[in-house]
């Protein structure tokens, strides 16, 4: 596997002066200047604290098994539309099973009245008729009682994990000082963009912080993607649209709100796809034990590393 | 050396991902299967049932939308002709002998013919249909709120539940049935509706009578109504869980 993470030097060092977490209106630095002056290759900084770590690990499990299981109940009805109501001949999006005049079964995919063959993963797989593929779905079978089970289960835990999570990061300002992109982050953005084009990653004091595409991207997902999948899910519930008729209004309808549903499911999708190739490269085992332990390594330009 | 290593990692890495993943769907699988994780899941309901009755005004009333918003077609699902020979002889007179009986724990039990029951002050209504599987449909709705019926009947204070009892028998010989709580019988939306978009309603729709239940989706709306019975509790009818649907597994509080 990977020699290198147990030869690094940094890392078989004894453990150094911050061997606890910092108290938690101090960030997270270990300053370590060397008497000489001289800065060291790499340093350990402590990234994450306890209530991230465990909200983060649990989303994984909830996301994973609310995306699936959303999968399973939109393979019950396959098509998206606009509006309050479904009008069959107008989807947006459907996925469907045609039967050729030779009896060859296709999966076809419509986009705004375009369709394309997705025989094999949508429409028809592994000989049979649905729209998201077995492999894809919770629970695998057909079951659309049991994917609501799951789903309106895992709803619950995510919503409270999320409130849980929103509230720490508020009070313990970890939105303020970590989160929320400084002036100097957004004029550095043009940049920010073109290094990550070209898979150049920040170093040194650089790599301590979130850039600013990482702040973009998890404010995005943390307040803007999270609470619009909540609502609109929310908005398809009969009962809330009662309660809260702005709703409704607020995402065009009911239909309107299950297609914007599915987007922001996609979105999710898109988000981690994105961040975990990002933890992939740039530094995978360093950033699951940043993510795992809270400490990670952060390393200074003009040292070779093998790595 | 470095780039064989890097290969040798992405291998290693996608393996990784693609076990994990398959493990965590057997996994979830292995769950669905088990005697006791189901039972788990399920106790969202109850949560889900008791918030948003606490946060929905007992009499909110669903959207209600107009005559250009109702849809050309109104897709008719589940059983869409009980086809008994019994029911066939009310379609031949025109459903003027079909009778709506309301029973249980009640002070008085009553039954109205179609025609007496639309002799009682209707109500109409265009809204949503919300079917469990995701599609919506608009339809405007005439008939008698049930809350009127209540009030005749008088309902004994330990009636809990409606049960609606229904024409219609699935190819395994299973009647169809739902319920739903006392107090959702009040609510002016709860309707046995005999109209739809001004015309009696036909047969895949639920001829003669069926409920509107509007807070709560489709399959809640139980076609082809005879009989109404209050009930303390849901145990004993069917197979206990308070509707056809709920036999197989939907849950009883369908407000989401």
């Amino acid at each position: 596997m990977t020699p290198t993470l147990h030869t690094d030097p940094a890392v078989t060092e004894p453990m150094p002066v911050m061997s606890a977490p910092p108290p938690a209106d101090q960030p997270s630095t270990a300053p370590r200047e060397t008497a000489a002056g001289q800065r060291p290759s790499e340093e350990r900084i402590y990234r994450h604290r306890l209530p991230v770590r465990i909200g983060h690990w649990l989303n994984v499990v909830w996301l994973f098994i609310l995306i699936m299981s959303g999968l399973q109940i939109f393979n019950a009805h396959p098509a998206l539309y606009w509006g309050d109501r479904s009008d069959r001949d107008q989807p947006l999006l459907s996925i469907r099973a045609t039967k050729s005049d030779d009896g060859q079964v296709k999966g076809i995919t419509t986009i705004l009245g375009h369709p394309f063959d997705t025989t094999g993963v949508l429409g028809y797989s592994n000989h049979s008729i649905r729209a998201f593929p077995a492999w894809a779905t919770v629970p695998s079978a057909k079951w659309l009682a049991m994917g609501r089970q799951w789903h309106l289960f895992f709803a619950w835990l995510f919503v409270i994990n999320g409130l849980f999570f929103a509230a720490y990061a508020f009070i313990s300002r970890h939105i303020a000082r970590d989160l929320v992109p400084t002036g100097r982050d957004l004029k550095g953005i043009g940049k920010a963009v073109k290094d990550h084009l070209v898979l150049r990653h920040p170093k040194g004091e650089e790599a301590k912080r979130y850039n600013v595409l990482q702040k973009l991207a998890y404010m995005g997902v943390l307040f803007g993607l999270a609470p619009l999948i909540v609502l609109t899910g929310l908005t398809m519930s009969p009962t809330i649209d009662t309660a809260f008729p702005w709703l409704l209004s607020l995402f065009g309808g009911r239909q309107s709100a299950r297609t914007i549903h599915f987007i922001a499911c996609f979105s999710f999708v898109g988000f981690i796809l994105v961040h975990v190739s990002q933890v992939i490269l740039t530094g995978f085992f360093n950033n699951i034990r940043s993510m795992v332990t809270g400490w990670c390594v952060v390393k200074y330009e003009g040292v070779r590393h093998e790595n | 050396m470095k780039i064989e290593n890097a290969m040798k990692r992405r291998q290693f890495l996608k393996g990784t991902l693609g076990v994990a993943s398959l493990i965590a769907l057997a996994g979830c699988d292995n769950l669905t299967q088990s005697s006791w994780f189901p039972g788990v899941l399920n106790k969202a309901e109850t949560l889900t049932d008791l918030v948003q009755r606490a946060i929905t005004p007992a009499n909110a009333l669903a959207k209600e939308y107009t005559d250009s918003d109702v849809s050309a077609v109104f897709p008719a699902n589940g059983n869409t002709d009980p086809g008994t020979a019994d029911y066939a002889a009310h379609v031949e007179t025109d459903f003027a002998k079909w009778q709506v009986e309301v029973v249980g724990l009640v002070q008085t039990p009553m039954s109205w013919t179609l025609p007496a029951l639309k002799e009682l002050p209707s109500r109409t209504q265009i809204t949503r249909h919300d079917c469990v599987e995701g599609w919506s449909a608009i339809g405007k709705w005439s008939g008698v709120p049930l809350g009127d019926l209540m009030h005749h009947v008088q309902p004994l204070p330990n009636a809990k539940y409606a049960v609606f009892h229904c024409a219609d028998v699935d190819d395994e010989g299973m009647a169809y049935y739902e319920s739903m709580a006392i107090q959702d019988c009040y609510h002016p939306q709860t309707i046995l509706a005999y109209e739809l978009n001004g015309k009696p309603l036909d047969i895949s729709h639920g001829a003669p009578v069926r409920l509107r239940f509007e807070r709560q989706l489709g399959y809640k709306q139980a076609k082809y109504v005879v009989k109404i019975e209050l009930v303390e509790t849901l145990g004993g009818i069917g197979q206990g869980r308070g509707g056809y649907w709920e036999d197989q597994g939907y849950e009883w509080y369908a407000g989401i």
